[in-house]
């Protein structure tokens, strides 16, 4: 049993007094794609954004519990917000690719800190638009504007941008609702291409999409966690009677 | 029922059209008079008055009741054109800063207090009307520039000073409008790759408003241009070309407020007025130009 990359226990937030997330425990371990599911407003997206912290930016929110990332509490007043996001990354919901050419997306955050040179950018581009699976579709117009290409190259094209910063935890906000079906396969196979090298945290509304992919599957229901173990475990024999009366469409 | 006769909505909706095209025809017609009155009497200069356009242009001697060495009269415009670039272009310089300081400020920085603080501000600057500006400028800005510099304190210098605080509010309110247009989205995204609240509003939320940010400060300056009343009155007054930015001058705007009760109508010399407002015309048809054509180039995102 290798150990666990990322450990999150007893996580609870309070919007002002609103008690969105009950007490969230769920550890994630390297190399494995971990869905999220459950109904609009069960606080899956709320607990996907407290793993890089990008709760913070609203005001009236209050964090506990402890977020143990590579043995360091992501949490901790002397963490670098900014190096914490570079090691846990965020593909949204929305394809949000910057108005900006395909090289600029992609080499935004390799310019943030330091000064790469053109050919060390070049290689490192092109192996992150590789990786992303967007490569062949993107190779001759890196100038053009990144907003020009459809949906799902500009979900990958985000994903390359990602990637190109080599985070170690891939957070992904529903990054298929936005998209068609063939767009959707393609970011599908894009994740479990990227497996092997990251480790991936997963919110979707789509069952079927989680069973397909992932490797662990945790259920929440209104701030709580209801289950969480093997995808082939809880989709197929699920312990508590929630889990089961949602995976079969009884409400959500 | 009778499907043939029309009902009373049809008689209304045939009502509200020919209100709104008799009203919009008639603005045409407005605005086409307008144009072809400045147009006929600007060019009379030239036609009439047989006075070469590239001189007219390029002359620094302004005195239409006087003729020069070739028996015309001395029309030369360059001094106005010239000054008038000069505030319009300074006052730009100057105001832009500001103006996009403030905007990052009321939008990205502190949107409640920022706003709450700084909106009244504009707009009270917005209300103030020129005349005051130029009060203003002629007992408070131009002893302070004659301290400073020497001379009378009128000229460039001072006119860029008082139409910077004019513009302020408009480049400002603009530049707002710009950075508030961002979505909120590219925020997250910057933010989400490690980027700073600075590195996010420099890399990304100014590059993505630039077309819009321009607009800003074309707008500003296309108000710069055209003011005339502050100007006037801290600018000199004297058709002479600037040697100096505190030298006493005259703005293509200043010289047809100063002028404009000397002349009468069909002379030369009013003529020659004619054709300063035609130049003055024909620039804020290019500063709309510009709008236009940097608002298409923003679209393609």
């Amino acid at each position: 049993m290798t150990s666990a990359l990322l450990e999150t226990e007893n996580v609870h937030l309070y919007y002002g007094e609103k008690e969105a997330l009950k007490g969230i425990n769920i550890d994630f371990k390297p190399n494995t794609i971990n869905a999220l599911i459950g109904p609009s407003g069960c606080g899956k997206s709320t607990y996907l954004r407290c793993l890089n912290r990008m709760n913070d930016l609203i005001s009236g929110v209050k964090i506990t519990g402890t977020f143990n990332f590579k043995g360091t509490d992501i949490y901790a007043p002397d963490v670098n917000l900014v190096t914490l996001r570079t090691e846990i990354g965020m593909v949204f919901q929305q394809p949000n690719p910057f108005p900006f050419s395909v090289y600029d997306n992609v080499a935004y955050g390799l310019r943030l800190n330091q000064h790469p040179s053109k050919t060390e950018l070049d290689e490192k581009i092109e192996k992150a638009l590789k990786k992303a699976a967007v490569w062949d579709e993107v190779k001759d117009d890196l100038n053009k504007n990144a907003m020009a290409f459809s949906g799902g190259q500009q979900q990958r094209i985000c994903i390359a941008r990602l990637l190109a910063v080599s985070p170690d935890i891939i957070l992904l906000d529903e990054p298929t609702s936005a998209l068609d079906p063939i767009s959707s396969g393609e970011i599908e196979a894009t994740l479990m291409q990227l497996k092997s090298t990251y480790t991936i945290i997963i919110v979707t509304h789509n069952l079927q999409q989680a069973s397909r992919i992932s490797d662990t599957t945790s259920f929440m229901l209104n701030g709580e966690l209801i289950e969480t173990g093997q995808t082939s475990k809880l989709f197929v024999t699920p312990d508590k009677q929630e889990t089961s009366d949602y995976l079969n469409g009884k409400f959500g | 029922m009778d499907l043939k006769s029309p009902s009373k909505a049809t008689n209304e909706d045939r009502r509200g059209r020919i209100i709104t095209y008799s009203c919009i025809g008639i603005i045409i017609v407005l605005v086409v008079s307008i144009l072809y009155f400045i147009a006929s009497r600007g060019l009379a200069t030239f036609i009439q008055n047989h006075v070469n356009v590239f001189r007219f242009l390029t002359g620094t001697q302004w005195n239409p009741s006087l003729l020069d060495s070739h028996g015309q009269p001395e029309v030369g415009a360059l001094p106005m054109i010239t000054t008038s670039f000069l505030v319009t272009i300074l006052a730009a310089i100057v105001a832009t800063p500001f103006a996009f300081a403030v905007a990052i400020y009321m939008v990205e920085i502190a949107p409640k207090r920022g706003t709450k603080l700084l909106q009244p501000v504009m707009e009270l600057l917005v209300g103030i009307p020129s005349v005051v500006y130029g009060f203003i400028g002629l007992t408070v800005i131009v002893p302070i520039v004659r301290h400073i510099f020497g001379g009378t304190g009128v000229g460039i210098l001072a006119g860029t000073l008082v139409l910077f605080v004019m513009i302020l509010p408009t480049v400002t309110s603009l530049s707002v409008d710009a950075l508030t247009a961002v979505p909120m989205y590219l925020r997250s995204a910057s933010l989400a790759l490690g980027a700073t609240r600075w590195q996010t509003i420099r890399k990304v939320i100014l590059r993505a408003a630039m077309p819009r940010l321009l607009t800003a400060i074309i707008f500003g300056m296309a108000r710069a241009f055209g003011e005339a009343l502050a100007v006037q009155m801290v600018i000199g007054n004297a058709a002479l070309m600037p040697t100096s930015l505190v030298s006493p001058t005259s703005t293509l705007t200043s010289q047809l407020t100063t002028e404009v009760g000397n002349t009468v109508m069909g002379t030369i010399q009013n003529n020659a007025l004619w054709s300063l407002a035609l130049i003055l015309l024909l620039m804020s048809l290019v500063f709309n130009l510009l709008v236009h054509f940097i608002g298409k180039r923003g679209e393609i995102k």
